[in-house]
């Protein structure tokens, strides 16, 4: 439909993309949005590649982004971003996490991590690489790397203003709020706007 | 007054059954259905209960809505097979107070042995189907479920896919509304089935489908948005979202909510309308053939796939319209994450023993550990379905024996949740017809693959309330078999000897292991009966350690190897200290350091990571 935005983030299996799509969309319902997001579980969950899609705007049909759909990419892992890249509009944005998780196949030697992924990245689509696990480590807690891409996203789409976030975040996380607070700003601080 | 939530529409159904007056509601957990239980076993007013069976959990409701209340039954499509007997007959008898059972279909496969498309068990009972395609509608349709079900006196079947269970849209939530538990009044020309009353009863079916198909037609459910007239779109379900997305404000629908009986008249109207009709369905072409016994043309699976999700970029493939514009990687800088067993899995040493012998054939079943079959295990022949592992092991092993020279023994397993699911009648089977299979009972204390929920074995009811707990050991051998062993699956000798001494049996027996699931809860019972859980971690002694890569066979993903070093090492952040890798080492390169440095346990995945 036209008018509606999608957010596609994606990542590994337990890195807590569901926290930061479960606030993203509670904060678009909040602006006045209607907002649907779509995920799968099951038995591809668990240190596999997930995915999270919401899209939003005046009325939204599907629930599901489709190829070539995604106004930005925001991935939890370097790789993920490749995988998913195709889900990205040409003209889409990505912001990746510095951040590798070596899957089966590398853990047990068969084949090493791809490199180069980086760089591919940024000759295909306007990229942003942001050090989420560094800052959320140096903030105290490396699981916060979640909220430092849920506040580079929340830039990247031009959704500041939209609706007070710290007060979505501290009504909504039950744990560590100053922290995830701090990673959520440090997150915005990492992306220009367009 | 009512809220806005943001809600998947599992949590809309709950919603909308406690809403609905719903008084007792009953499952046997499966993807994609799995959370509707879950949620309504959070409201007050609704007494909710696993069920060892999707059966079971069917029966149960049914037998609650014959004494009055308004009741629920959900599961996941292929539980609905399991179901199917009493869905047949209730069929005949209908209802006092409202039937609803929920069916979660899951076009895509994502987490399911098969594809079948339950719209087909709506005309086989010949029961009313409602099919929501959004979070508000799951939450506003289970109340039109009850209605109906109780105005035609017939259990209704309310068909969710696993799009429509697992997305989140915004719902308008409201009040409940109590619904008296009607009175029960013996009648048994309803209630008995003898084929003297069901003869009628039969004939009273076909009359309620008379009254149900006026009903589809005047339903404000089967809707007509009329725009152009040049196409027209006949969709029910999530499918109906996906054609708004492609075929756009442009085109006329025939938006279908009610789809058992399908509204004759309202298709006529419609096909009459446009010039051309696509019929946009997930799965099987139910609402086109429909459509062409009426007598009009239509596009359907001529253009649609006959399998997989109708999501807008296949429907525009099938169009003809291409892809929209987008972006390719390199394949080869993409590597599978495949699923696989989880740091600690109880089922790891397990299949590692069991994969190193010849002349097994393993018959499985529907878990976390079917993933047995994969690579470094490769340690399943097959699976099918809930509880198969036991009977058909006992079917295969009675034909290997009837061919000259065959030396090869079938070894069956099945995991604790899926025993008392299906399994139990399955060794029933074994232990009267004197098998000489080895049946093998995972035991994990918990259902693990739909994400933890209690069974008849954890002690637990769903709301985590102590119960009664299965004797699993009783229980085998109350069904006759009298060789029963219980190990420890992180033992590998102790499941090395459990096999030899199966295996040297001609009569059936049985190995039940037992360890948790390492993702599990674990409750103060676990803690005290397991001392060993979370003891320490194990760690590689670099100078010992050969590069031999033996540890890695045992396909634990906290083993990481160092190709530039030739040695392995364990990532804290994912070793419970199970041992397994330890025990395989051979130059002893492996040692558990025990408590003091152990973290806490359940340490995230992305914890093992590093900076790029």
């Amino acid at each position: 439909m036209a008018g509606t935005s999608e957010i596609l983030l994606v990542g590994v299996g337990g890195q807590g993309t569901l926290l930061a799509s479960n606030l993203l969309t509670l904060a678009l319902m909040e602006a006045g949005y209607d907002v649907k997001m779509a995920e799968i579980h099951g038995m591809s969950q668990r240190g596999g590649s997930v995915s999270s899609q919401v899209r939003y705007g005046d009325r939204v049909e599907s629930p599901v982004i489709e190829l070539g759909g995604a106004d930005i990419l925001v991935s939890f892992e370097q790789m993920e971003a490749l995988r998913w890249l195709p889900y990205l509009k040409p003209t889409g944005r990505v912001v990746v996490n510095d951040y590798r998780i070596a899957p089966a196949p590398v853990l047990s030697g068969k084949v090493p991590y791809p490199d180069g992924i980086l760089d591919e990245l940024r000759g295909k689509a306007d990229t942003t690489v942001v050090d989420a696990a560094g800052i959320a480590k140096r903030l105290g807690n490396a699981r916060a790397m979640n909220l430092v891409l849920l506040g580079a996203l929340v830039k990247g789409m031009d959704l500041v203003s939209c609706v007070d976030w710290e007060r979505v975040i501290r009504e909504n996380v039950k744990r560590d709020v100053e922290l995830n607070l701090k990673a959520f700003r440090e997150g915005m601080a990492q992306v220009g706007t367009r | 007054m009512s809220v806005r939530k943001l809600l998947t529409g599992n949590e809309a159904v709950a919603q909308g059954a406690w809403e609905a007056g719903v008084r007792f509601a009953s499952a046997y957990p499966g993807t994609p259905s799995t959370e509707i239980l879950e949620t309504i076993a959070e409201y007050e007013g609704i007494v909710a209960e696993w069920a060892p069976n999707e059966k079971v959990a069917f029966e149960a409701a049914m037998g609650g809505a014959f004494a009055g209340a308004r009741t629920l039954a959900s599961m996941k499509h292929v539980g609905v097979n399991v179901a199917a007997d009493p869905l047949l007959t209730m069929a005949y008898m209908g209802v006092n107070g409202g039937f609803v059972l929920v069916t979660a279909d899951e076009p895509g496969q994502h987490s399911s042995q098969n594809e079948q498309d339950n719209r087909r068990y709506a005309a086989f009972a010949k029961v009313p189907m409602l099919e929501p395609s959004d979070s508000q509608e799951s939450k506003d349709m289970m109340r039109v479920a009850y209605e109906v079900s109780e105005a035609f006196d017939t259990p209704v079947l309310f068909r969710m896919t696993t799009r429509v269970c697992h997305s989140k849209g915004i719902v308008e939530c409201g009040e409940r509304t109590e619904v008296p538990v009607r009175t029960y009044v013996k009648d048994v020309r309803k209630y008995i089935t003898v084929p003297a009353f069901a003869q009628k009863m039969r004939v009273r079916v076909e009359e309620r489908m008379k009254r149900l198909a006026e009903y589809s037609d005047a339903s404000p459910l089967n809707a007509i948005e009329w725009n152009g007239r040049a196409v027209g779109v006949v969709a029910s379900g999530v499918c109906f979202r996906y054609a708004k997305e492609v075929f756009g404000d442009a085109a006329s629908y025939l938006k279908l909510g009610f789809t058992h009986p399908l509204p004759d008249a309202r298709l006529k109207e419609f096909c009459a309308g446009v010039e051309t009709v696509y019929v946009v369905e997930e799965n099987d072409p139910i609402i086109e053939e429909r459509i062409r016994i009426l007598g009009f043309a239509c596009r359907g699976k001529d253009l649609f796939p006959p399998y997989g999700e109708m999501t807008p970029d296949v429907l525009r493939k099938a169009l003809g319209r291409g892809e929209l514009p987008h972006l390719e990687a390199s394949p080869e800088r993409i590597v599978p994450r495949p699923p696989g067993l989880c740091a600690g899995c109880p089922h790891r040493g397990f299949f590692h023993e069991v994969g190193k012998r010849k002349n097994l054939v393993v018959a499985g079943d529907i878990g976390c550990y079917t993933l047995g079959f994969t690579e470094p295990y490769n340690a399943m022949d097959y699976n099918a379905c809930m509880g198969a592992s036991i009977s058909s092991g006992h079917g295969f092993q009675q034909v290997l024996d009837m061919v000259p020279g065959e030396k090869r023994r079938v070894l069956s397993v099945i995991g604790d949740s899926t025993f008392f699911h299906t399994g139990v009648n399955s060794l029933l089977d074994v232990a009267y017809n004197r098998s000489r299979t080895v049946s093998v009972i995972l035991d994990n204390r918990i259902t693990g693959m739909t994400g933890h929920q209690q069974n008849p074995g954890t002690g637990y009811t769903l709301q985590g309330k102590p119960t009664k707990e299965v004797d699993l050991v009783a229980l085998v051998r109350a069904c006759g078999i009298e060789h029963v062993v219980t190990i420890d699956p992180n033992d590998l000798t102790a499941v090395r000897n459990a096999l030899d001494w199966a295996l040297s049996l001609d009569e059936p027996s049985v190995i039940i292991t037992v360890w948790p699931c390492v993702l599990k809860k674990m409750t103060q019972a676990d803690l005290s009966r397991f001392p060993d859980l979370f003891s320490g971690k194990c760690r590689v002694i670099e100078e010992k350690c050969i590069g031999c890569r033996m540890c890695l066979r045992t396909g634990c993903p906290s083993l990481i190897y160092d190709a530039a070093k030739n040695k392995v090492w364990i990532d804290p952040a994912q070793c419970v200290g199970c041992t397994v890798c330890k025990q395989v080492c051979k130059p002893e390169a492996i040692v558990k350091d025990f408590k003091e440095t152990a973290a806490a346990p359940g340490a995230l995945a992305g914890a093992k990571g590093g900076k790029g």
